[in-house]
């Protein structure tokens, strides 16, 4: 028997890990198809060479670093999936390809693998993409197709909307900002298939409903109090999708509930700030990375010493 | 600068998130790779820090006015500003061993490592390069302090987290954490369109 | 004083190589992170800093035997500040673009630790002509390590070395690569692969042995 030592979760067994990112995926599914369909086979392509890559990067490395290989427990096709979900639809494929090797190579085996990754992969890729390349990062098109009927005038598959729906949410109805049909990233714009991705979770036990809701509910106060429209601010941009599928990441938000309400209400408050501010098309990578990194602490301050224990060295 | 709330707040989220002074400005990075592995420690660093930045704000700010400037010999400002700041930590760590023992003994360790921490100098010289009167430098040295406080606080929670990670050998020491301190300055990216100065 | 064995060749590719201040000794990080935005400016404050390094070793061994002990810190920082000042204003005076560039960093020169640490561990201790080939090796070895990691990062942020383009005009640079977190991350990375080369010579020079 192998004995492995390990930070943070200690349940994730390899056969747990397999199971819940097997959830995780199924949860996806929607979002995924809903995506492809509304922007055409160029975001399938985006999907898969993220998807692959992450895959395969992870593999070259636990071969070169003679480590057991991992790759079956499907936690770097999540990665890549949702790191492809957060990019643009015309993304060049190199930037999908780029990205899942950031993520699973720099963020996740550089630490020792899953489970000691200070920060989301996929969060973390995607926030030094946008850094690297913010012209490809920060606009978006509008989608090829419409479903259902829409409110919108088609704009035409060619044409480049350089402001999302976040920049001019008030451009937009309700009824179009939860079918998708507004420019935004592959994964972010159909609220309705996230919601339903959320609903699975919650069913299986995936996750709970804390966090998301701490930290949408934080958005929504947030801008009913500088006077806009709560409901818009929730269905605009990368919320819904941050919130539900990105802050949830077990391995790098705090482990007591306390604490993951201070995590949510922490990116609530950030992503209004943010947002606020318009440096950047959407606050929610940011403000989940900043938290990512106050999680060590919060941890600290929400669990009590065991006393009569020994502290472990590895 | 005119002193009020909304400069006053702008300047602080400026100089502790924005133009944070490990994140951004790369000073005071061999404290904050050296002093991290332990949260206590690193706080008390952080601290000792901010003491020393915020006096040395204001006593350099009166050497250059009163005594550089009127002389014409503004030339001697870093040879100067390195032994006021030198003086100083030498007279706050006398001052503190007799009237603030407690203090003495929590912080005492780190003081003498502060004269050559990049980030007390560097503050300095900043305050002259951008015309701050002496409020303001005062507020520069520290606010600044604050930011470099608060990353090597940061830093140490994730360090002390990943303690019995399996890092490969090779990134074991400075280069991980070279490689944290990269990956915590890419959120703080996030803050670049806060406290516009 | 030291072996005398010791040549001054083997001083001065001792700084260079088994001691590089950058990559053995992780010394003076924060001009590292700050000058590499580009080729150019890591081979500036590279040179900068070797002749900081090469004046303040030489005078302070000179006046070894006058400094009394306990006030030598402060008569070193005094000594290299001094070349400083004079490094600062010939940079100023003759290269005002890369003045530009390097600000604060130059002054800041006082504080990097590489110098302090070779005016106490050897200047302090050595003859002067030994002092001038430390001085010399270490600031070539500052140097190099610097150009090393400027390029690096000036070729993914840019496309560029000593700004001559590399790449075709598709290449879409990687901005974060000239960013503050891309000094971190870059440094980190070459640092962790040095460190791996070096372990595996050692390990086969320990099989052969």
């Amino acid at each position: 028997m192998k004995l492995r030592l390990s930070t943070g979760p200690h349940y994730l067994s390899r056969e747990n890990t397999q199971t819940l990112m097997l959830d995780v995926l199924i949860a996806l599914v929607p979002t995924t198809a809903a995506g492809i369909y509304l922007f055409g086979t160029q975001a399938a392509w985006v999907l898969a060479v993220a998807v692959a890559s992450a895959v395969v990067c992870e593999f070259l490395f636990q071969k070169l670093a003679k480590r057991p290989v991992r790759i079956m427990d499907l936690s770097a096709v999540v990665t890549g999936l949702i790191l492809g979900l957060n990019l643009p639809s015309d993304a060049p494929l190199w930037l999908p390809a780029i990205g899942s090797a950031i993520a699973v190579l720099l963020v996740k085996e550089l630490f020792g693998g899953l489970g000691h990754n200070f920060m989301n992969p996929a969060m973390l890729a995607r926030g030094i993409l946008l850094a690297s390349w913010p012209a490809r990062m920060s606009v978006y098109l509008m989608p090829a197709r419409v479903l259902g009927t829409t409110n919108v005038v088609p704009a035409g598959a060619d044409a480049v909307s350089a402001a999302t729906a976040l920049i001019r949410p008030q451009g937009y109805e309700v009824y179009d900002l939860l079918l998708g049909n507004i420019p935004g990233t592959i994964g972010e714009v159909c609220k309705i298939a996230i919601l339903i991705g959320f609903l699975y979770m919650l069913f299986v036990g995936t996750v709970t409903w804390h966090i998301p809701v701490v930290f949408v509910g934080t958005v929504a106060v947030f801008t009913w109090l500088i006077g806009g429209d709560p409901l818009k601010a929730v269905l605009s941009g990368g919320l819904l999708f941050g919130a539900i599928f990105m802050a949830t990441d077990y391995v790098t938000n705090p482990m007591l509930k306390v604490g993951q309400i201070i995590f949510a209400l922490g990116c609530g408050i950030l992503v209004s700030v943010i947002r606020l501010t318009r440096a950047y098309p959407e606050g929610v990578t940011y403000a989940i990375l900043l938290m990512n990194i106050l999680t060590p602490l919060i941890d600290r301050l929400t669990t009590r010493k065991v006393y009569g224990t020994v502290k472990k060295h590895a | 600068m005119e002193l009020s709330l909304t400069n006053f707040l702008l300047f602080m989220v400026n100089c502790i998130l924005t133009n944070n002074f490990i994140f951004s400005r790369y000073l005071g990075c061999c404290p904050f790779l050296g002093v991290s592995s332990k949260v206590e420690t690193a706080a008390g660093m952080g601290i000792a820090v901010t003491f020393v930045m915020a006096l040395a704000s204001l006593f350099t700010y009166s050497v250059y006015n009163y005594i550089l400037v009127p002389l014409g010999i503004e030339y001697l400002i870093t040879i100067s500003f390195i032994l006021v700041i030198a003086a100083l930590v030498q007279f706050v760590e006398m001052f503190m061993k007799k009237s603030l023992p407690a203090l003495y003994n929590a912080l005492g360790i780190y003081l003498p490592l502060i004269t050559t921490n990049c980030a007390v100098l560097g503050v300095t010289l900043l305050n002259i390069d951008n015309k701050y009167d002496m409020l303001w430098s005062v507020l520069n040295g520290t606010f600044g302090a604050l930011g470099f406080l608060l990353a090597i606080v940061l830093m140490a929670g994730v360090r002390e987290r990943l303690e019995s990670s399996n890092i490969p050998k090779a990134f074991k020491g400075f280069p991980i954490s070279l490689v944290i301190a990269g990956l915590m300055s890419v959120a703080f990216l996030g803050f670049a369109g806060l406290g516009g100065m | 004083m030291p072996d005398k064995k010791v040549t001054m060749r083997g001083v001065f590719v001792n700084g260079i190589l088994n001691e590089n201040p950058i990559f053995r000794l992780v010394l003076g990080v924060c001009p590292t992170l700050a000058a590499t935005t580009s080729a150019t400016n890591g081979l500036g404050m590279g040179l900068a800093a070797t002749f900081v390094l090469l004046g303040s070793n030489m005078v302070i061994s000179m006046l070894r035997n006058l400094i009394p002990d306990k006030v030598r810190i402060p008569a070193f920082i005094v000594v290299i500040s001094t070349f400083v000042t004079i490094v600062q204003m010939l940079i100023q005076a003759f290269v005002p673009s890369l003045y530009e560039s390097l600000g604060l960093f130059i002054p800041l020169i006082v504080v990097n630790c590489i110098i302090l640490a070779r005016a106490e561990a050897f200047a302090a201790k050595n003859s002067v002509m030994h002092s001038a080939a430390d001085g010399l090796g270490m600031g070539l070895g500052f140097t190099a390590a610097l150009i090393l990691l400027g390029s690096i990062r000036e070729l993914l942020g840019n496309g560029t070395i000593f700004e001559n383009a590399v790449f075709g005009a598709n290449f879409e640079p990687m901005l974060l690569a000239v960013m503050a977190p891309g000094g971190f991350i870059v440094f980190g990375l070459v640092l962790g692969i040095i460190n791996a080369v070096v372990n595996r010579v050692s390990a086969k020079k320990g099989a052969q042995a």
